[in-house]
């Protein structure tokens, strides 16, 4: 093979062009490598720039005292101060640990049973049924934004439209989003009201379920209950796997919610005070940026772990059928 | 399934309804309600039909809400454009091109599909300060020019892979170079995937608040969300009536898009697993 202009060019990237014997080599061919980089340069230097360095950035400022506005002729390294310092001396880091776990260890269950109990209702094709797929969806478009969190406030503040309903019954309500053993339930509602995501990939999944394992169920006499449990949860338990991998990382970095329900202070009483939302505070109002930046890199290596963790549990419950992926 | 079950399933379904649409339905009425009336009307329908939420809402914050509306369609324009035109580029490099440490390139964007957005806002201000970009629009867009929204350059590379191989096959025999194969069949034949990448860029930087709320100090800069936020500041029960109705304009968008193509997006979030 004559050098080609990739070569030329780039050569150290040469090989790849030319490797790939497979394929009768055509002009077009020999650009092909050097092309590869240009198309993908701009994600390339994105990665770099503001993915990448910057990580490495502030896994470094995690162990200096930098606050912002400090100058940096100024900084000092200080070791795992402020790890440790987050470990044993902030009760406030603690707490917000404790509230996080809370809100996904309840949310995304919950979340997860409506989307699945509701897909089951739509799976056969009935008219009307796209029609619910879509009004269940919406909250899903509108859930995530400042707009909807505060008309949730809202509704369960003294005043709300929760209080009226209650009041139909004749019990008094309390104010629901301002009280500390309930702001984090409002806010868990508002995760749970937006099941529709979870729920169109269920239903994906459950019409990829083939009939004839239920006529095969039926004609030996298995009643409903058994066909559910050992047809549909282990078919649907790829899909299972991937929304719970999806809504544990969306849970634990629930922001929005949070800030708009405590007025941005993470309160009453530090209960709505989100990993997310105190790391938020820490950087934005306290200026204290490298402590910050050790809340981040402890979120992410924990994120990382339970995700792996989540993974290293699948091969118990998630079966695959054969060469189907997910 | 029996004629009683299918009524209870029917009921199930339009009880659900019922609670996915309340409050949208309580936010619509409450906007077009008097003050005294949102806190004891609990139907939808107010008795008294009134648009000074509206008018007060528009103009109770020093700048006009308008303002905020423009700022929010100026970013989310550019937002759309940027991630149409970035991840396409990126995608058509890791669906069809070959060069070395591809593999390992793809790797790493789909692991940065996982990462936590809250391990970069650090650094990311940090940097985009000494940039002296903080109150502009530039840190909320600029990244995005760089395809760093690896979702939709995900989704791009899962749509170009079912576009058959052999219309570029074709082209390259023919001599064409990969600009030219990526300008002329692969630009035109990606379109579907670019209107749903377009869709949930809109929506998404119209919602987004954690962003905007950092890089965005000064009123007349605020975008809708930010600007929304002033309203649970003064939250005195005169203020819910406006905040009411500027949170269901601020809806309005994201409503209209999901009226105009819902099986899109619906069927967006199944082929990738997008979040809404």
């Amino acid at each position: 093979m004559p050098p080609s202009l990739a070569e030329a060019v780039h050569p150290a990237e040469a090989p790849a062009v030319t490797r790939a014997p497979r394929r009768r080599p055509t002009t077009a061919r020999r650009g092909e490598g050097l092309a590869g980089y240009v198309f993908l340069s701009p994600w390339l230097l994105g990665f770099l720039g503001i993915t990448a360095i910057p990580m490495l950035f502030s896994l470094v400022l995690s162990f200096t005292d930098y606050e912002l506005l400090d100058s940096w002729s100024d900084v000092k390294f200080v070791g795992f101060a402020n790890y440790h310092k987050m470990f044993t001396a902030d009760p406030h880091y603690w707490h917000s640990v404790g509230v996080t776990v809370r809100y996904a260890l309840i949310a995304v269950p919950l979340k997860l049973a409506a989307a699945l109990g509701v897909a089951l209702l739509l799976r056969r094709d009935r008219r009307g049924n796209g029609t619910f797929r879509s009004l269940f969806y919406l909250p899903s478009l509108l859930g995530g934004s400042v707009a909807l969190s505060l008309v949730w406030l809202a509704m369960f503040s003294r005043d709300g439209a929760f209080n009226a309903f209650l009041r139909l019954f004749g019990i008094e309500g309390k104010p629901w989003a301002n009280d500390p053993d309930w702001a984090l339930a409002t806010l868990i509602l508002l995760a749970v009201w937006q099941f529709g995501a979870p729920m169109v990939i269920f239903l994906a999944g459950l019409k990829q379920i083939p009939n004839e394992y239920y006529e095969a169920a039926s004609v030996d006499g298995a009643s409903r209950w058994r066909k559910f449990w050992h047809i549909t949860m282990p078919m649907l338990s790829p899909v299972l796997f991937f929304n719970l991998v999806l809504e544990v990382i969306h849970g634990f970095q629930g922001f929005t919610g949070a800030f708009v329900l405590s007025g941005g202070t993470g309160g009453p009483v530090d209960s709505t005070l989100m990993y997310t939302l105190n790391l938020y505070l820490a950087g934005f109002t306290d200026f204290k940026m490298a402590y910050a930046s050790a809340m981040a890199w402890v979120f992410l290596a924990v994120l990382g772990v339970l995700t792996a963790a989540i993974f290293s549990t699948g091969r118990f419950w998630v079966h695959y059928a054969d060469g189907e992926e997910n | 399934m029996s004629r009683v079950s299918a009524a209870v399933r029917l009921l199930i379904l339009l009880a659900v309804v019922g609670v996915v649409l309340y409050p949208l339905f309580w936010m619509t009425g409450s906007s077009l309600k008097s003050p005294s009336e949102i806190s004891n009307n609990l139907s939808f329908w107010p008795h008294e039909f009134t648009w000074s939420n509206y008018k007060e809402g528009w103009s109770s914050l020093d700048v006009v809400f308008g303002r905020f509306f423009l700022n929010s369609a100026l970013i989310a324009g550019a937002t759309v454009v940027a991630n149409c035109v970035s991840c396409l580029v990126a995608a058509y490099a890791f669906a069809r091109l070959k060069f070395r440490g591809r593999g390992v390139f793809f790797a790493i964007m789909i692991g940065t599909l996982l990462l936590p957005h809250h391990v970069l806002i650090i650094p990311q201000y940090l940097l985009f300060n000494a940039f002296g970009w903080i109150n502009t629009p530039l840190p909320l867009v600029v990244p995005k020019l760089l395809a760093t929204e690896a979702f939709f350059v995900f989704l791009m590379v899962q749509f170009m892979r079912g576009i058959p191989r052999d219309l570029d096959e074709a082209a390259k025999i023919d001599g064409a170079s990969p600009y030219r194969i990526f300008w002329h069949v692969m630009l035109p034949l990606a379109r579907p995937a670019l209107v749903t990448t377009a869709i949930f860029s809109f929506i998404w930087t119209w919602n987004d608040f954690l962003t905007q709320l950092i890089y965005l100090n000064d009123l007349s800069h605020y975008t809708v969300p930010v600007a929304l936020r002033l309203f649970i500041d003064s939250s005195g029960q005169s203020s819910v009536g406006p905040m009411f109705a500027m949170s269901l304009l601020s809806l309005l968008p994201v409503f209209l898009f999901f009226l105009a193509f819902q099986r899109m997006l619906v069927d967006g979030i199944n082929t990738t697993g997008l979040k809404g």
